[in-house]
């Protein structure tokens, strides 16, 4: 079984290499799906591979600049991306970026923020998963509602609408989204992107969690474009990440490309399956994601407060990422599978 | 002064203060130092070359001689072997027969 190890010549581990390449694929397929970098999900994951924690974050975001401009190909084709958007929306993330982490940085110099910041995570976390959910009850009330009435709600629809009373502040310039179908001032999208940029340079995340929601609640746009675009910019701040760093002497490019194998797979499942899943089913799943998330990290906040159960809650933080990601991918590969079918049997009996 | 003067004079400021902006932005990158994915400790990694068969050796041979040209290197690697990797899947998709140019589920 030696030839199923692979030798990693700057970290100098052996490494199993199909994990890596199963890792990269199910994480091509969420992050395609969602418009997610998936840090959060990589990192324990290579981990447990055997990989030293010194590298497991250069290569998770190497790769995932690489995966990211898979799916961005692949969502740009559909018409999925608003590249205007995102070129405006990456100035603003990269200072709030530069923002947040120099916040942190300050912070830690006046005492240990780890806690603090792992309960800022959680509570984002909370409101994150309230608002989806909320939208989509919201949803489902005008849908009743318009049902009453014999009428159906149009599809266009959405439950909190919070984007249309931000998109009547009309602060020159304004600007024109044409793929995302908005016109807003250019100062909403710097401003959001600012934000969600500080924050992820807080919680030391890529910030496709806080922008893929963003984006669809404060700035309005439709979920697939929310997905495309976020994509987009985790491109871009992956590739500039990658080369911070890889300029640190923390990435195993070997890794990154063997999982860049499985996530090229994975990435297109992901993305197409977006074809034949409406809006709010993206939203839902996404809304479990986060509840996923914010459970691994309720653990690790318990491990650090009950010593005595440090491993097992630690061992149960892995435990819940890695479940969420398996459930998750499957859910997605399955919902790609019947789509898939549906549309070539649609096509077979026109052409007949 | 009045109101459409002013407002005229609002826009012009405004439009001003954006392309400052827009200038500024495109700078930044070389001011930029933060990356993301959280802190990583000070220390100095020297790969071990002993044994390595041949192209092995050399990319760590990079890694220990220089980490600009390693990080050069890398970032040229990792959006071509993206393309082409996503290129070939794209391929295979296109083999199973599935439409994948356009997206008819508009939903917001």
């Amino acid at each position: 079984m030696e030839w199923m190890y692979m030798h990693m010549p700057i970290s100098g581990v052996n490494i199993f290499w199909p994990g890596l390449i199963i890792l990269g694929a199910g994480l091509g397929v969420i992050g395609g799906f969602f418009g997610m970098g998936g840090a959060w999900m990589v990192t324990p994951g290579l981990n447990m591979l055997g990989f030293p924690m010194a590298f497991a974050i250069g290569t998770d975001i190497a790769q995932m600049a690489g995966k990211s401009l898979i799916s961005t190909m692949r969502h740009g084709k559909f018409g999925n991306v608003d590249y205007k958007l995102g070129f405006i929306m990456l100035g603003g993330t990269i200072i709030g970026f530069e923002v947040g982490a120099q916040a942190v940085m300050y912070l830690e110099r006046l005492g240990n923020v780890e806690k603090v910041v792992r309960w800022i995570y959680l509570v984002l976390l909370v409101f994150i998963t309230w608002m989806v959910f909320h939208d989509v009850a919201k949803r489902k009330q005008k849908e009743r509602a318009a049902a009453r009435e014999g009428k159906q709600v149009d599809a266009l629809a959405t439950g909190i609408e919070w984007h249309k009373a931000l998109h009547k502040i009309k602060i020159p310039p304004m600007v024109h989204f044409k793929m995302a179908g908005i016109y807003c001032s250019a100062w909403l999208p710097i401003l959001v992107s600012f934000l969600t940029g500080v924050l992820a340079g807080i919680l030391g995340i890529g910030g496709g969690l806080i922008r893929m929601p963003a984006l669809i609640y404060f700035i309005g746009c439709p979920t697939h474009v929310a997905v495309g675009t976020d994509l987009f910019e985790v491109m871009m701040s992956g590739l500039y990440g990658a080369a911070s760093y890889t300029f640190k002497g923390r990435t195993e490019l070997v890794a990154a490309i063997v999982m860049l194998m499985g996530a090229a797979i994975g990435a297109q499942i992901g993305s197409v399956a977006t074809k034949y899943i409406k809006g709010y089913g993206i939203r839902i799943a996404f809304g479990c994601s986060v509840i996923g998330c914010a459970v691994s990290i309720l653990f690790k906040l318990l491990a650090k407060m009950y010593p005595a159960y440090g491993t097992l809650l630690d061992n149960s933080a892995t435990f819940v990422i890695l479940s969420v990601v398996t459930v998750l991918a499957l859910y997605i590969i399955i919902a790609f599978i019947f789509g898939a079918r549906k549309e070539l049997r649609m096509k077979k009996s026109m052409a007949v | 002064m009045d109101m459409k003067t002013a407002r005229k004079r609002w826009m012009k400021r405004m439009n001003s203060l954006w392309m400052t902006l827009v200038a500024g932005v495109l700078m930044m990158p070389t001011l930029a130092l933060a990356a993301g994915g959280g802190k990583i400790a000070n220390i100095v990694i020297v790969a071990d070359t002993r044994g390595l068969p041949a192209w092995q050796a050399w990319w760590a041979n990079l890694y220990n001689e220089s980490h600009l040209y390693f990080t050069l290197v890398t970032i040229i690697i990792i959006p071509i072997v993206g393309v082409i990797f996503g290129t070939l899947a794209d391929w295979l998709m296109q083999l199973i027969g599935l439409d994948l140019k356009s997206r008819e589920l508009a939903e917001h």
